[in-house]
């Protein structure tokens, strides 16, 4: 069980560090000032609940990994991000569409998993995490609104963005047969039970935004078997090649 | 002879500084959660503001450095529950934030009226009006929001409620 844990920590884990990765990309990128640190600054949280999750994640493991072993010394097939949050960033409507879109459901689950699970350590994580996801979910929202609602030409942008990424979304409530195990053990609620709340999240700011709610019948999985989009590996190049060429580099 | 040890870590430990508000020290923030003796080793039980504030790895080292001047081996733990809240931050310690420019978190934590939309009214530590403006939720740290005061016009950091 020990085992299934760590790996289970793992989903967390690589969701936060691979977003984190992305958003970084932006710092110093960003459409206005005001919005290249926001950008940051969620990056920041991010790699912050991935230093803990990771951490952890290394301990339950027994196998004397650390954050920076699992972060850096791991390849392509042995992360377990979804794949929704290793997409390029494309542009700001794309990337703010990703991070909404990744943000109210990190928001249910963070709560779930801070009121619900008896791990707990986990437990404490997610009741730090929740605080900034908070932050971070109604902040990608009021661009939503403020995008949507906006300008002929930012509607039809911001509306592409969600339309393409939808199919991505699916993977959030899939458990690849892990849900049993969990619920067994009062790790964490079955996913798909998240998925009514999450749906009426989505399209409550889709509609504040004047946008449809995209309509799936076929989604995109992989990410939480190690199978992933060709971008993960670039990203990992980027991420991963200074400690890997100075593996005992001190900062 | 053990209290006493720990009496004087405590008293060293109030002139270590936050390096993101230098004016503040770690405690006055509420960051240190207890300071105990486990077998030999002085265990300063520290809990961080952000997961992610990169501040953290700074104050560790400054409180290993000043706890070490009074005894040794130090050992500084980082606890992550109960997560900390700026609720922890007494009303002195407010006050000397305004004092300096940053307006302190208004009342309990969980900035209630910001997530759920509406305009928080944080008065301007200049000019004290309170018509002001969120220009952004996310400020120069992970701790602050940017604001803006409509009457002075000068852009202030608000300590922001968790």
């Amino acid at each position: 069980m020990e085992g299934n844990n760590s790996s289970w920590l793992l989903w967390l884990a690589d969701d936060a560090l691979i977003l984190g990765q992305r958003l970084s990309e932006w710092c110093g990128h960003g459409p206005v000032l005001e919005e290249d640190i926001a950008l940051s600054n969620v990056a920041l949280d991010l790699i912050g609940q991935a230093r803990a999750l990771l951490t952890l994640a290394g301990q339950r493991e027994a196998k004397g990994r650390d954050e920076d072993q699992l972060a850096f010394f791991r390849t392509d097939r042995a992360f377990r991000n979804l794949l929704l949050v290793e997409l390029p960033n494309g542009d700001f409507g794309d990337t703010i569409a990703r991070q909404f879109l990744f943000d109210q459901f990190a928001l249910l689950r963070y709560e779930a998993l801070a009121q619900q699970t008896t791990d707990l350590e986990l437990a404490a994580i997610a009741a730090k995490a929740v605080k900034e996801v908070r932050y971070h979910a109604a902040h990608s929202a009021k661009w939503i609104v403020r995008l949507g609602d906006g300008t002929d030409e930012s509607k039809v942008r911001i509306q592409g963005s969600i339309d393409r990424l939808w199919e991505y979304t699916g993977e959030f409530f899939m458990d690849y047969g892990m849900d049993s195990q969990w619920a067994d053990t009062g790790i964490l609620p079955p996913l798909a039970s998240f998925e009514m709340s999450w749906l009426k999240a989505v399209q409550d700011v889709l509609a504040e935004a004047t946008l449809e709610s995209p309509c799936a019948d076929w989604m995109q999985k992989g990410g939480r078997m190690g199978e992933h989009t060709e971008h993960l590996s670039f990203l990992l190049a980027e991420m991963q090649v200074l400690p890997r060429t100075y593996p005992d580099a001190q900062w | 002879m053990v209290n006493d040890v720990l009496r004087r870590i405590e008293k060293r430990l109030h002139s270590v500084m936050d390096p993101e508000l230098p004016f503040l020290t770690v405690m006055e923030l509420g960051m240190i959660r207890g300071i105990m003796m486990e077998s030999d080793t002085a265990v300063i039980e520290l809990t961080p503001t952000y997961t992610g504030c990169p501040a953290t790895d700074a104050i560790t080292e400054d409180l290993q450095k000043a706890a070490e001047e009074i005894y040794a081996p130090v050992s500084v733990r980082l606890v992550m529950s109960p997560a900390w809240t700026t609720d922890w931050i007494s009303a002195s310690t407010r006050q000397k934030m305004a004092e300096h420019g940053v307006a302190p978190p208004e009342g309990q934590s969980a900035d209630k009226a910001f997530l759920l939309g509406d305009e928080r009214i944080v008065p301007c530590p200049r000019c004290k009006t309170t018509n002001t403006k969120l220009v952004s939720p996310f400020g120069s740290t992970a701790c602050k929001a940017h604001f803006s005061c409509l009457d002075c016009l000068e852009p202030f950091d608000h300590f922001k409620c968790i």
